[in-house]
């Protein structure tokens, strides 16, 4: 195949010289899917690293933990209990609070520790002072707070100095006595002694984690039979791994989602390299046709195809890989980790580049740029060389009607796909429907246009534009479907994300109105919990003040391969709440009354009715609670219940709260409520208290929605932009192939105008019917998104808003970006010399 | 008399005064006329600031190769402040230190537990010598003996102390001087010529043993004089029953600041040495090539007599015997076994690797 070398190189540089504009749309879809797959991959990594670290540093080494199964944590006497256990070698307990210090509203976390159990155990978080005091004496200051250097860079602290720490409603002075060399950079992690953190920060008798050093060669799985036998229900056994499993699970769902619509990019790309090489087949039909009458061999002609698809594909997920990067490096810098979606708060990973990944995505990008151009390539392969050096038709013979049925058992299949449950808490079967519906429209498009026209063409418009038009379209039903495949896919697409953004959008909006009614919303600064009982009886008698609920939310784990829910304490029937309820338990069931939101009731599989336990009860036994309501919830994916005060005090004893809502007497002012409030607050808590009003509160949760959204946001606006442009690209590329025809129009003796028209005619029809099932698929897979994606992702429902609108003016836009590109494509060879152009087409 | 570890106590318990602490817990102290009862005075004073129990021997196998060993328990009572209702509050750290030498390998291995009381992991009993410290314990039982069980890395001492001679009292009557001040004193006996027996587990192999032991026992509120910057002591006991025990504290320029010792004769007559009757003089050093310091090794104590100078010359087993602490909050020294003619004990060398701290 040597001597064909020559002919490879010429081919493809010449086809590149003539339609650069439709390569390099080509490859820049396959860029932009490379990228977008490749950024989410980075970005994971990097934030899921980050999230790993920030476990790791909090667990300074040790080989096992016990942490409380609720921020509550569990009774101290667990711990000598531990250290009886002939597997362990050491053990460490912790008291584990989020805490302020300075001035700057910056938490960090804060470890109170026996250090000279935290020697052995998790040195780590061994602090380290000046070179005056010894190790020994450091151990056991009452007085001491060892920062690291990112709590110490964030709050503009500096070793020596004293400092107020702010931790469960209660502050202490501390001295600075040294830094945490062990912690990571980037980790925001203070060192106290553990005696002075349950004595100043309201811990007294409990513990929040235990570390554990083993004893040599007991094995994970010996060490864990073994320590379930003394845990109480109040504690869990974690390790590092399963922790950072956990924040994996957080976000998961989320980054499959964008990972999918990375494909989508992908596959929006290698669609619009097959629409490339199909036409560029069908253009270069004759020159391929004298190529194999010169001695090219089939097989070379098919490698030369794919080449030029392989080497696009190269080119532009080279393109994306860089791309990606960049975009990841802007991501994390600007948005975080979670890109937006808040999972990995309080920790700024690093960038980190993945050469595996990055090999990976790149034969992804190839691979569809070859599959793009594997049907193209077979069809030049197979073409007969004489007959098609007469005569470039269509290679699809016009009179055979196109077949129904595959298209019909595409669809079909993906709505069996739709109906099939999550796998893996993934919601596999509801991509595949969707990609299975998109396929079975695109394959159905032939049939369909053949259908929708054939009436038309045999009512005579008189309109010879019009007819031409029509009767171009079933004459050359091949081009005309690789055209409208792409206005579906595009329009479908598009659709369908507008709609199910639009619903969720909708629904959160309702979901907000419902649950803020109160009228002012009380916060301490970072949801401490600083209300204490004294203070609530006091906001309480405030004047103006008809009702006042005080809540506070504190993390709980249920299942240790689930991130923690949160339990929301405040009163179940009050002033300013009301739940927004889904269903309700038919009557009352054995325990305490527990509301679930939507997202918790379906992670743990809970119906209304059934029993539940939490892990708060008295001596660390669990409390027995049953379900007694689902409500809607699109603020905590990780799940929420609700418990009533009374219940939760009654459990727990414990009194501090850190929200109100308030219910404003009729004739009081809400700033005149507000000032009569802040001036019965307790000292050290003035300043330290934010006000809301529902409305503010209202915009602040949308601009957070929109937040979360901003990267769908970003990519429907890229989809939006590659449909159009393959829209515009594949039809001038088709009125481009046409010059020969348009000059043998105007011999016959219609006008530059006429061809126009019919070429606009053409467009528009292409467009309508385009768009026509476009709507119409994009509908359905908006139901697949709302009804199968988001509660198997997310666990939560909505319900739908079509945004019209916006539906329309897409319509407009694909009608007349169909017609108005093949009017413009039409007007450069239209303007060219007919005669030239025929005697050029010989 | 082990003062490294009293100085590192007494910091623990100074520290723990923190600004923000309260008053400081009333520490009784050191005077003079107090008569030792006995079993209650084997056990812990938990009042006073820090106290030890530490063993020192000798340990011969079935194959009559010598071993040293030393255990060690000290008990601190840091001055927290006492209102702290916490289970954690550290209101008595226990802390023990265990080492063996081994003259064959000239090789010295240790180990260590600290624990504030509580929860029943660490507790220094009043009324007889009863400790538990995580996995260590040391008991004395109806029968008068001392057991130890201390599994550790690399080595374990399972070991019983049967007295063979009567308490040695140290001092006048046990109120022993530390310096030129009076209240830089401690409460101090010795337990010479132990005799031992138990198992010693090494590279993982158990070896049945035998041996003679020192037991120092002291307590104490007090500091060392601020100017001092290490001290030199020995506690030999003799073959025909005889037991020295000798001590120097030089001070940062070198010079002793303070002296004492006991001499019990083998008829159980016992003299009490003043700072005039003890001098310590080097004779041979050895550098250290991990720290650097150089430690007097080979040395005599001259000790004045009724009778007259006495001389006694004591010889290392083998030169490696330093205990570089600095990784675990430590100071480093060399604690090692020693030989002298007709005898053998243990000397301790504090303060060449940098002055310690006060």
């Amino acid at each position: 195949m040597a001597e064909t070398g020559g002919g490879w190189r010429w081919l493809i540089a010449g086809e590149l010289r003539a339609f650069p504009m439709r390569f390099l749309l080509a490859g820049l879809a396959i860029a932009i899917g490379v990228a977008l797959a490749f950024a989410v991959h980075v970005i994971n990594r990097s934030a899921a690293d980050a999230f790993g670290q920030a476990v790791r540093s909090v667990s300074g080494g040790s080989d096992l933990q016990i942490s409380g199964a609720s921020a509550l944590g569990f009774d101290e006497t667990l711990y000598p209990r531990l250290m009886a256990l002939e597997i362990v070698a050491d053990a460490s307990p912790v008291v584990q609070l989020r805490a302020m210090i300075g001035e700057q509203n910056k938490p960090i976390t804060l470890l109170g520790l026996d250090m000279l159990r935290a020697l052995t155990v998790s040195p780590n978080l061994i602090g380290r002072t000046s070179a005056e005091a010894g190790e020994a004496e450091a151990a056991l200051d009452m007085d001491a707070l060892y920062l690291s250097e990112t709590a110490r860079a964030q709050n503009g602290l500096r070793i020596g100095g004293r400092v107020d720490v702010r931790a469960n409603g209660r502050s202490h002075s501390f001295t600075i006595t040294g830094d945490l060399p062990g912690v990571d950079a980037g980790q925001a992690i203070g060192v106290i002694d553990i005696a002075t953190a349950q004595w100043r920060f309201g811990r007294l008798g409990m513990l929040d984690r235990i570390d554990l050093k083993l004893a040599q060669g007991v094995s994970i799985e010996a060490a864990r039979r073994a320590v379930e036998t003394v845990l109480p229900g109040s504690a869990r056994l974690t390790d590092a791994e399963a922790e950072s499993r956990r924040g994996d699970t957080l976000s998961r769902a989320y980054r499959v989602n964008l990972d999918m619509l990375a494909l989508v990019a992908l596959l929006t790309g290698g669609f619009l390299v097959y629409s490339a090489q199909s036409l560029s087949v069908t253009r270069r039909l004759r020159q391929f046709a004298l190529l194999r009458t010169l001695g090219m061999q089939k097989r070379a002609l098919g490698a030369q195809l794919l080449g030029e698809g392989a080497l696009l594909g190269i080119a532009g997920s080279l393109l994306g890989l860089a791309g990606g990067y960049a975009i990841a490096g802007a991501a994390l810098r600007f948005v975080g980790g979670d890109l937006g979606a808040g999972y990995f708060g309080g920790t700024s990973p690093k960038l980190h580049f993945a050469p595996m990944a990055a090999l990976l995505f790149l034969s992804f990008g190839i691979a569809t740029a070859v599959a793009g151009s594997y049907v193209p390539a077979r069809q030049a392969a197979r073409i007969a060389p004489a007959q098609t050096l007469k005569d470039a038709g269509d290679p699809v013979d016009p009179r055979a009607a196109p077949k129904a049925w595959p298209a019909m058992a595409l669809i079909a299949l993906a709505t069996l796909f739709a109906f099939l449950p999550a796998v893996n808490r993934l919601p596999l079967f509801g991509y595949l429907a969707v990609a299975l519906m998109l396929a079975g429209c695109v394959a159905g498009m032939p049939w369909l246009a053949r259908t929708l026209l054939r009436p038309l063409a045999r009512a005579d418009s008189r309109l010879p534009s019009l007819d031409l038009a029509l009767h171009r379209l079933l004459g050359a039903p091949s081009q005309a479907s690789t055209a409208l495949g792409g206005i579906v896919a595009s329009t479908g697409l598009m659709i369908a994300m507008a709609v199910m953004v639009t619903s969720f959008r909708g629904s959160v909006d309702d979901w907000l109105a419902s649950f803020l009614s109160a009228d002012l919303y009380v916060a301490a600064a970072s949801n401490e919990a600083s209300f204490d009982a004294e203070t609530q009886r006091r906001l309480a008698d405030t004047p103006g003040v008809a009702g006042i609920a005080f809540s506070k939310s504190l993390s709980m784990t249920l299942d240790p391969e689930l991130p923690p829910v949160l339990l929301l304490v405040r009163p179940v029937a009050g002033p300013g709440y009301e739940l927004p309820l889904i269903e309700k338990a038919r009557r009352p069931g054995v325990g305490l009354a527990l509301w679930l939101s939507e997202p918790a009731a379906r992670l743990y599989g809970a119906r209304p009715g059934a029993p539940i336990s939490l892990p708060i009860g008295k001596e660390g036994e669990p409390a027995r609670a049953y379900v007694a309501g689902i409500w809607r919830d699109y603020a905590r994916q990780q799940g929420a219940i609700i418990i009533d005060a009374r219940d939760y005090i009654a459990l727990t004893g414990d009194e501090m709260r850190s929200e109100a809502a308030v219910d404003i007497a009729p004739g009081a002012s809400v700033p005149a409520v507000r000032a009569a409030i802040e001036a019965r607050l307790p000292p050290d808590l003035a300043g330290r208290v934010s006000f809301a009003e529902p409305a503010s509160l209202r915009a602040r949760a949308l601009a957070l929605f929109d937040r979360s959204f901003a990267i769908t946001y970003v990519l429907e606006a890229i989809a939006i932009l590659i449909g159009l442009a393959g829209v515009a690209a594949t039809i001038s590329a088709q009125t481009i192939a046409r010059i020969k025809e348009f000059g043998m129009l105007r011999h016959v003796g219609m006008t530059a105008g006429q061809i126009l028209a019919m070429l606009a005619s053409e467009g528009a029809l292409l467009g309508f019917i385009g768009v026509t099932a476009g709507i119409t698929v994009g509908l359905a897979l908006s139901q697949i998104l709302i009804h199968v994606i988001n509660p198997q992702s997310f666990n939560w429902t909505m319900a739908t808003t079509i945004p019209w609108a916006l539906i329309l003016a897409v319509v407009a836009a694909l009608i007349i970006t169909a017609a108005g590109t093949a009017v413009i494509a039409g007007r450069r060879a239209v303007s060219r010399d007919a005669v030239r152009a025929v005697r050029e087409d010989w | 008399m082990r003062w490294r570890h009293m100085l590192a106590l007494l910091a623990l318990g100074i520290s723990c005064a923190g600004p923000a602490a309260g008053p400081d817990p009333d520490y009784p102290p050191v005077m003079p006329g107090v008569e030792f009862r006995f079993p209650r005075d084997h056990g812990a004073h938990p009042a006073y600031r820090t106290e030890w129990w530490y063993f020192t021997g000798w340990l011969q196998g079935a194959d009559g190769k010598p071993l040293g060993f030393q255990i060690t328990f000290f008990r601190s009572r840091p001055s927290a402040d006492p209102s702290n209702p916490s289970a954690f509050a550290p209101r008595q750290i226990l802390f023990a230190h265990a080492a063996l030498s081994d003259p064959v390998k000239a090789r010295l291995i240790h180990d260590r537990r600290i624990a504030r009381a509580g929860f029943g992991l660490a507790t220094a009993a009043e009324g007889d010598a009863r400790i538990r410290l995580l996995d260590w314990r040391l008991d004395r039982r109806a029968d008068g003996i001392f057991r130890a069980h201390v599994p550790a890395r690399d080595f374990a001492l399972d070991l019983a102390f049967a007295p063979t001679q009567p308490v040695m009292v140290n001092g006048d009557r046990g109120y022993s001087r530390k310096g030129p001040r009076p209240e830089q004193a401690s409460y101090y006996y010795s337990m010479p010529q132990l005799a031992v027996t138990g198992t010693v587990v090494k590279d993982g192999k158990p070896i049945a043993v035998k041996g003679r032991a020192w037991l120092d026992r002291e307590w104490s509120s007090t500091l060392l004089p601020p100017n001092a910057a290490g001290w030199d002591w020995t506690g030999i006991n003799f073959d025909d029953g005889a037991a020295l025990m000798a001590f120097q504290v030089r001070g940062r320029d070198g010079h002793p600041i303070h002296a004492g010792g006991t001499m019990r004769r083998p008829d159980g007559s016992q003299i009490v040495l003043a700072p005039a009757d003890v001098r310590f003089v080097p004779r041979r050093r050895w550098r250290s090539p991990q720290t650097g310091a150089v430690y007097p090794v080979e040395a005599d104590f001259i000790v004045r007599l009724p009778e007259g100078v006495r001389r006694v010359r004591l010889k290392p087993l083998f030169d490696a015997q330093e205990l570089d602490g600095r990784a675990g909050a430590m100071p480093v020294y060399w604690e090692g076994l020693v030989s002298t003619q007709s005898g053998r004990g243990y000397l301790e060398l504090t303060g060449y690797a940098g002055a310690l701290r006060f």
